[in-house]
């Protein structure tokens, strides 16, 4: 393509834009809602993931046994455990090593109170596996299988937090794509409207190019550009927005909730920002010209 | 060369446009196609730019059968041609040089050729000192010279005029059909089509009369109106 050839088109577009203000006005207001939305979606889906991800590595299930179990059982019950596929990795606590921890823990300081307990460990019946999970969402079926295993005193685990993430992250899902996906097609009805009104008022000029010799594509091109240009705006605006909204909103909720830092654990926005930019981009820039391209099909014989 | 053999025209709603029409112009000729309205020379003429295609015969311009012509190649085709309408068909946003540098801006003339092609196409037409003008503001006329700039400015083989004088008073009238001549004396092929026996007397020339959609007559005529 010729470079003055280019210039033409975009020009062509901006001035098609210009001539249908308003109407160019509702078709970018209304992609920039569709992807504001899904960056918003996005935004929450990818942290619900992060914390999660986060939870798997950092809350586990802790698995006691009854006592007088001897550490040959309680081994093999490790064995059966770490069969599971459920099971990312697992660590044995014998009862010697639970005591040191608790008492490194509890009696930091005052190591002399611990003396009393230096030949009978208090925890001589807490030998223990921690266990980590490969999806967190598999933990209630791993906590079933053993809580039914003979010998299992205890299983601990955090099941609301786990559970309401999981579900919450499925719903969110489900939601963005049912709010996004009405919006996309609310935006392609708008901009398929903002074409054909442009195209009306370009017939004539549609007309005499086409009889001088211009190509199809030649016709189509400022209306295809029409298009790129509402979605590319379109898709600009709610991104601007959505990365200062997202970096406040993180500082503040770091501000006001310090207490449940353990849990809201947020992605920083340069981790999100550009694979949020480059799916945002197309889904504008898709809505705008593939709008227009099926539009300026119907409307426009060439 | 166009050659139209044998050439019918009906259109869907029954109407018979052409019937066994037959026409050859050569290379350089200055025709004018004469008839009422309804007599089928609109019909001939958008034939010819390939805007309808015939129900039956051959229509053949510069050795190319136009019904064999693939939808592609269409365009290409429509570049060596020039078309002049009745009703100028210019474009109210834009000055006279932005007209004119359209029709080859739309086909991807480089720029720098724009600029040297169109301040002379103005000067051919007479209209160098309003380059600057909006077509509004120009007399029927000037629109008119505007548009057969337009339409010249790919030196097209041929040039197709619809009814060009048709909306001009007499004086206007003859003075196009004068800049269509010498733009004949060029070495363009022109055709006209008109109802105007005024003007087709004043000027002469070959003149191919059509009634109800056949060729009633093909003859040369003098200025004063009386057949050679």
């Amino acid at each position: 393509m010729r470079i003055s050839v280019f210039w033409y088109c975009l020009k062509q577009g901006i001035k098609n834009i210009c001539r249908n203000i308003w109407f160019s006005l509702a078709s970018i207001a209304t992609i920039s809602a569709c992807v504001f939305l899904f960056c918003l979606f996005f935004s929450i889906i990818t942290n619900i993931q992060f914390m999660i991800k986060n939870m798997e590595s950092t809350v586990g299930i802790t698995v006691l046994f009854e006592e007088g179990l001897s550490e040959t059982d309680i081994l093999a019950l490790g064995a059966a455990i770490g069969g599971r596929s459920e099971v990312k990795e697992m660590v044995y606590v014998s009862p010697q090593e639970a005591w040191e921890s608790f008492r490194t823990d509890y009696f930091a300081g005052h190591e002399d109170l611990a003396e009393g307990f230096a030949q009978d460990n208090p925890l001589a019946g807490s030998a223990s596996y921690e266990i980590h999970l490969y999806d967190i969402a598999s933990q209630d079926q791993l906590v079933a299988y053993l809580q039914g295993l003979e010998g299992v005193r205890q299983v601990n685990y955090s099941n609301t937090i786990a559970a309401g993430f999981a579900g919450f992250n499925r719903m969110v899902g489900i939601l963005s794509l049912v709010i996004t996906g009405v919006l996309l097609l609310v935006a392609m009805f708008l901009i398929g409207n903002t074409i054909s009104v442009t195209a009306a008022f370009r017939k004539q000029e549609s007309q005499i190019m086409r009889l001088i010799g211009a190509t199809n594509y030649m016709i189509r091109a400022p209306f295809l550009v029409e298009g790129l240009l509402i979605g590319l705006i379109g898709a600009g605006i709610p991104l601007a927005g959505i990365y200062v909204l997202y970096t406040r909103s993180i500082s503040y909720l770091a501000e006001r909730f310090q207490i449940l830092s353990g849990i809201l654990m947020f992605l920083p926005m340069e981790a999100i920002f550009p694979s949020m930019l480059v799916v945002a981009m197309c889904l504008g820039v898709g809505i705008g010209f593939f709008g227009s391209f099926f539009t300026i099909r119907k409307y426009l014989r060439v | 060369m166009i050659e139209i053999v044998d050439v019918s025209k009906t259109y869907g709603t029954g109407n018979r446009a052409l019937r066994d029409v037959n026409i050859t112009i050569g290379d350089g000729e200055f025709v004018f196609i004469m008839g009422r309205s309804g007599s089928g020379k609109t019909t001939l003429l958008r034939l010819l730019i390939k805007e309808e295609e015939p129900t039956s015969g051959d229509v053949i311009v510069n050795d190319i059968m136009l019904q064999k012509m693939r939808r592609r190649h269409i365009p290409r085709y429509r570049r060596t041609l020039g078309i002049v309408f009745q009703d100028f068909r210019l474009l109210n946003d834009r000055n006279v040089f932005e007209n004119v540098a359209f029709a080859q801006r739309v086909v991807g003339v480089p720029l720098r050729t724009i600029r040297e092609s169109v301040p002379e196409m103005l000067k051919l037409v007479g209209l160098s000192s309003k380059y600057k003008a909006m077509p509004q503001h120009l007399s029927g006329g000037e629109q008119q010279r505007v548009a057969i700039a337009r339409a010249l400015i790919n030196q097209p083989e041929v040039l197709l005029a619809d009814e060009p004088t048709g909306n001009l008073d007499h004086q206007n009238a003859v003075e196009i059909m004068k800049l269509l001549l010498d733009i004949n004396q060029m070495g363009t092929t022109v055709v006209v089509v008109t109802h105007s026996q005024e003007i087709v007397e004043q000027i002469g020339g070959r003149v191919i009369t059509m009634d109800r959609g056949r060729v009633i007559s093909d003859e040369i005529k003098n200025r004063s109106g009386h057949e050679d």
